[in-house]
């Protein structure tokens, strides 16, 4: 939610409050938002693999397949495709001759934005997607690259803290404290291919950060899931339109 | 000279006074049921409604609000902005419309960052 909007539902409510014996009616909204893209010309949806990055830590492009498998399934009407996740870094690779990498070294190809961008030109190769499309009958193919990884920063932060008032009670205070902070980023890019031509016809990137108290033991896991939630519902968005819920005051 | 001139002014303001509260009062009718109607969920019915409030009465701020929402709810954001805005010229203090306004334009600014893409 940013500012505009919280400072909006603020003085909304406080409108209503002193507002009193106005004409003015609450009414509940669906403000429907399109899709950003046709698929309708689309019965099945195969989302291929993605190159990933950063953090050793998960395998981001098989738990990334899985989550938008999962969500793709239960939240729009084309048939996800079920298959192997493709290997975006080895396909790259084998294209430009070189050896695909062994399981060791398999996530250390990519550990910065410019070592991803040498491997993105994949998503341009109409060929390459077409032929994949070709095996699929012709699918609406997801592709694109994943970023994960580790941050740490340190600043001043408000926490609530307890303690005594005058009387003795205990109370709620809001106390600013120097802090370390490290937790992780994550940079997904999403790709739409079109299965039958292999062009492309969206892409959209998105860039999320959860930091938590150094003491705090957060698995790495746990916090990729954490950042995909807020990147979901627009990656569906993509595909399928949705309905923001909101409220508007109707005058007299 | 100069009298005569108050006396025709006067007459003239006068005589408009009535047609503007006749304006006025079928442009709330129109907007009364506009009200009822989306309250129904009728938007389609609500948002003609509003128009004809507006045709009837362009300074009627919250047709123009009301007209804004019930665009918004058709999915004609282009439109719905340029109601609300309309709105906002005839009331520039109304703290409503300017609320209605702002959490429309959330959505409108994201929706045109994606068209923009």
């Amino acid at each position: 939610m940013t500012v505009r909007t919280a400072a909006a539902i603020v003085s909304f409510a406080a409108g209503i409050g002193l507002a009193g014996c106005s004409s003015f009616y609450e009414i509940s909204v669906e403000t429907p938002i399109q899709a950003k893209i046709d698929v309708s010309a689309f019965q099945r949806v195969l989302v291929a693999g993605f190159l990933t990055g950063g953090a050793k830590t998960i395998d981001a492009n098989t738990e990334t397949a899985r989550l938008l498998r999962s969500q793709l399934r239960s939240k729009q009407d084309m048939r996800v495709i079920d298959t192997d996740v493709l290997s975006l870094v080895d396909e790259v690779d084998r294209q430009k001759g070189q050896a695909p990498a062994t399981a060791t070294d398999a996530e250390s190809k990519i550990k910065t934005d410019k070592d991803l961008e040498a491997y993105e030109q994949i998503f341009s190769n109409a060929e390459y997607w077409k032929k994949v499309g070709a095996e699929y009958q012709s699918p609406l193919i997801v592709t694109g690259s994943v970023m994960f990884t580790e941050v740490s920063k340190s600043g001043v932060v408000s926490r609530p803290t307890s303690m005594p008032n005058e009387q003795g009670l205990e109370e709620y205070r809001s106390v600013r404290t120097y802090s370390d902070m490290k937790g992780y980023a994550l940079a997904p890019k999403f790709v739409f291919i079109d299965g039958r031509t292999g062009a492309q016809l969206f892409s959209e990137t998105y860039h999320e950060e959860a930091l938590y108290p150094s003491t705090q033991n957060t698995p790495a896991l746990s916090s990729y899931f954490e950042l995909m939630d807020k990147v979901l519902p627009s990656f569906l968005n993509t595909l399928s339109s949705q309905k923001i819920r909101g409220s508007r005051v109707l005058l007299k | 000279m100069r009298v005569r001139m108050w006396v025709i002014v006067l007459l003239l303001f006068g005589s408009a006074l009535p047609a503007y509260a006749d304006r006025r009062s079928d442009a709330k009718d129109q907007v009364e049921f506009g009200i009822t109607v989306a309250q129904r969920g009728l938007w389609k019915e609500a948002a003609y409604r509003w128009e004809k409030a507006t045709e009837l009465d362009p300074s009627y701020g919250a047709a123009w609000n009301n007209l804004g929402i019930g665009y918004e709810q058709l999915g004609r954001f282009d439109d719905a902005r340029k109601a609300y805005e309309k709105a906002m010229e005839v009331e520039p203090n109304n703290t409503y419309i300017r609320n209605n306004y702002d959490l429309f334009r959330e959505i409108y600014d994201r929706q045109n960052r994606r068209r923009d893409r």
